[in-house]
């Protein structure tokens, strides 16, 4: 028993040098997590911020010069011009320039003082539906707001109902608060799978994994000197991250620390496991790299991080049981935002629990299978 | 003359044994033909930003015949599932363990003050999951709209919005998923699995066995370049099939101007691949570096999903300096806008130049290794 623990540890420390020796590898495994965090903190926003738009105001009126610069008063939307043509909201929209054409049409005061609906046309640029609607949506509130200062000032009030919205652990919905946490889990997925697949491949490749088998190592001792110091590291990224997520992005983390590295070591005792079995499977590094990432980018594009998870056919979300990211995600922001305890998170743990466990029986499983 | 002849034999007999490498290594072709096809049936099913129904749970403290009304506007549409809830306790209950995605609170006062004017309908939403929640605020309206049209016809007006959305009439999110899509595949294909196979060759020195016969630098990289274009050539057939077939997306721009776009942007990421595996020479760097150069950018910041125009600026200027944002931008016009010239030519221009540039630094890269 002890000449066995012995023996995981003298293998640890191996798998250790081998990987952090390299300058050039050490670099790359905790580099490009902190700029990808920083990047893409800022980077995957739905929220929009600002808009440029254009105008073709054929009423040229008191009454859409104040509509105009409530538009303006706004800080989200920006006039870069006023056109004069029709033919000129193609040229703007086509070639990207503005994401908003405003078209007020020519009887606009006279409709709204003789108290008849007074439309004005919005043109969006659609290549991003997205962006488009959430910027129509905004003009709408916009025009609300006018509206209601309208019919207070022409005393035609009507029933007037505000929606309200409030939300719990993220008063603002800024969605830096859920996707930062997100990245510790996405982040440290990508790496670790990664990195795992690669170590027996490679051993394997150059030879050194036959060297391996003939010292009195059994193959349980192999998986485990594998594992431990690929989970090792990705702890130390998933630490990383939620530094930079703290003292840079300044997310408030009003969780326990031991909730979220339990559930967070569950999770990447399944990403190792995931990331052995692929390696006792793939003959070569290639291989390794291609499973890997077949793997992994599903993993991270359909967890729910770009695009809601309840967005995609029933199939896929079935499938997507398999996804420890999907249960990373969830345990994370939970924990981040909500602090949420063991109890609440049983759904999370157990499954991780259940992924590990099965990816790491079958990769053993395999190797003994190669061996005998 | 003869030169000339040689030259072409050399690259026609190392052309040859690429694709054969190709041919007969069973991953390679698994990325080139099998990659392709999981990408577009996972991604193009898989992500969507559309409406799906959302669940609330209602609380109606004020139980008048205007509150009733506003709850049936929530019934009718096609948007929300609404359960009612005796209690606000009992709603929260419901939101935290996540069974509805929210909760509508009307309050008790909220006949009194509606015609005081500034009633409330509060929702109550988790914000861990912040673009739900933005979600349903924006579907709310909609209820909400045709609520107060038939309570008082005030809200509807004076001033209408009627929006008019341009390349996507009915905002069909798939319309620029799926042209970003390509750009991702061809990314994969190009960049990831050239960079993978020559850092193999470094590594396994079957490259300096090359060197010693009378190949040339050049020669070496067009050899390299052509199975590897054929490959990508292929993933982007798949996906321009997939587009038009699975995922009905109109292509309003040419299809040769769509072409000539895909030919540069494959052959950019053939030429990250390459420089990257020739410098680092190392399967596992090699990997990394391509996935955090290409691969995640391309998922990130090129508009693929994730709106450039919502980037703060400093990232926005980061973005220029890769070329998954001009393909996104290429592949995203040509589809739903058509062959504007002034979209189309500029990102075209960026992106063959920076091929160029690519291309002609592997060169130069690889000279210095042969001396």
């Amino acid at each position: 028993m002890l000449a066995s623990l012995l023996r995981i540890v003298a293998l640890i420390r191996k798998e250790f040098l081998a990987v952090l020796k390299d300058p050039r590898s050490r670099f790359i495994i905790f580099l490009p997590p902190l700029l990808q965090c920083l990047l893409f903190g800022y980077a995957a926003s739905f929220d929009l911020n600002s808009a440029f738009y254009a105008v073709l105001d054929q009423d040229r009126s008191s009454a859409s010069i104040a509509l105009l610069a409530r538009l303006d008063g706004s800080s989200i939307f920006h006039r870069q011009a006023d056109l004069r043509r029709i033919e000129d909201i193609t040229t703007w929209i086509d070639n990207g320039r503005v994401l908003l054409v405003i078209q007020i049409p020519q009887d606009f005061q006279r409709h709204l003082m003789a108290g008849e609906p007074a439309p004005i046309q919005v043109i969006a640029d659609g290549r991003n539906s997205n962006t488009a609607g959430t910027a129509l949506g905004y003009v709408q509130t916009v025009v609300d707001d006018f509206n209601a200062d309208w019919r207070a000032h022409h005393g035609q009030p009507g029933p007037t109902l505000r929606v309200v919205i409030r939300a719990w652990y993220n008063p603002n919905l800024d969605s830096r608060w859920s996707m930062i946490p997100s990245l510790i889990g996405t982040l440290t997925l990508m790496g670790t799978l990664m990195l795992t697949a690669m170590s027996v491949a490679r051993e394997r490749e150059q030879g050194t994994f036959d060297q391996l088998l003939v010292t009195p190592f059994r193959p349980f001792e192999i998986m485990a000197g594998k594992a431990v110091p690929n989970l090792a590291i990705g702890l130390g990224q998933a630490t990383t991250i939620l530094l930079v997520a703290q003292f840079w992005f300044r997310i408030p983390f009003v969780g326990s620390f031991i909730v979220l590295y339990c559930g967070l070591g569950l999770f990447l005792m399944a990403a190792v496991g995931v990331g052995l079995f692929v390696s006792s499977i793939a003959k070569t590094m290639q291989q390794a790299m291609l499973y890997a990432f077949l793997l992994v980018m599903p993993f991270a594009l359909l967890s729910g991080l770009a695009t809601p998870v309840s967005s995609m056919p029933d199939i896929l979300q079935t499938v997507m049981v398999i996804n420890p990211l999907l249960y990373a995600l969830d345990l994370t922001k939970r924990v981040f935002l909500e602090d949420a305890g063991f109890a609440q998170l049983g759904s999370d743990f157990l499954p991780l629990g259940v992924i590990g466990l099965c990816t790491l029986a079958g990769a053993a499983w395999m190797f003994t299978r190669r061996l005998s | 003359m003869t030169g000339w002849l040689a030259k072409l034999r050399r690259i026609r007999a190392l052309t040859d044994k690429e694709t054969r490498q190709i041919l007969r290594d069973p991953s390679s072709v698994a990325i080139g033909i099998v990659f392709p096809i999981i990408m577009i049936l996972l991604f193009g099913y898989g992500l969507s930003l559309d409406v799906t129904r959302v669940n609330v749970a209602v609380v109606d403290q004020d139980a008048s015949a205007d509150s009733a009304g506003l709850v049936g506007a929530f019934r009718l549409s096609t948007y929300f599932g609404v359960t009612m809830v005796p209690s606000l306790a009992q709603a929260t209950t419901l939101v935290m363990n996540r069974k509805v995605d929210g909760a509508l609170l009307i309050p008790s006062d909220f006949t009194r003050r509606l015609h005081a004017g500034g009633a409330e309908l509060q929702i109550l939403v988790n914000g861990t999951d912040s673009n739900q929640a933005r979600i349903m605020q924006s579907y709310a309206q909609g209820p909400v709209a045709s609520w107060s049209a038939r309570a008082g016809g005030a809200s509807a007006g004076p001033v209408t919005v009627v929006d008019r959305m341009w390349f996507n009439e009915t905002n069909n999110s798939r319309y620029f998923i799926v042209p970003g899509l390509i750009v991702m595949v061809m990314t994969v294909i190009g960049a990831f699995l050239t960079a993978m196979v020559i850092a193999r060759e470094w590594e396994r020195g079957t490259l300096e066995a090359l060197f010693v016969t009378p190949m040339l630098p050049g020669e070496f990289l067009i050899s390299k370049t052509v199975p590897y274009f054929g490959l990508g050539t292929i993933g982007f057939v798949l996906c321009v099939l997939a587009a038009r077939f699975l995922f009905h997306v109109p292509l309003r721009g040419s299809l040769l101007m769509l072409c000539l776009a895909a030919a540069v942007y494959l052959l950019v990421a053939l030429g990250i691949g390459l420089l990257v595996s020739t410098l680092v020479k190392s399967q596992f760097l090699a990997s990394q570096l391509v996935l955090t150069l290409t691969f995640l950018p391309a998922m990130m910041l090129s508009g693929f999903i994730y709106d450039l125009r919502s980037m703060p600026a400093v990232v926005q200027w980061i973005t220029y300096a890769l070329p998954a944002r001009y393909a996104v931008s290429l592949m995203q016009t040509l589809y739903l806008a058509g062959d504007i010239g002034g979209v189309v030519w500029l990102n075209l221009g960026i992106l063959a130049a920076m091929a160029a540039a690519l291309l002609a630094a592997t060169r130069l890269a690889t000279r210095k290794q042969l001396s």
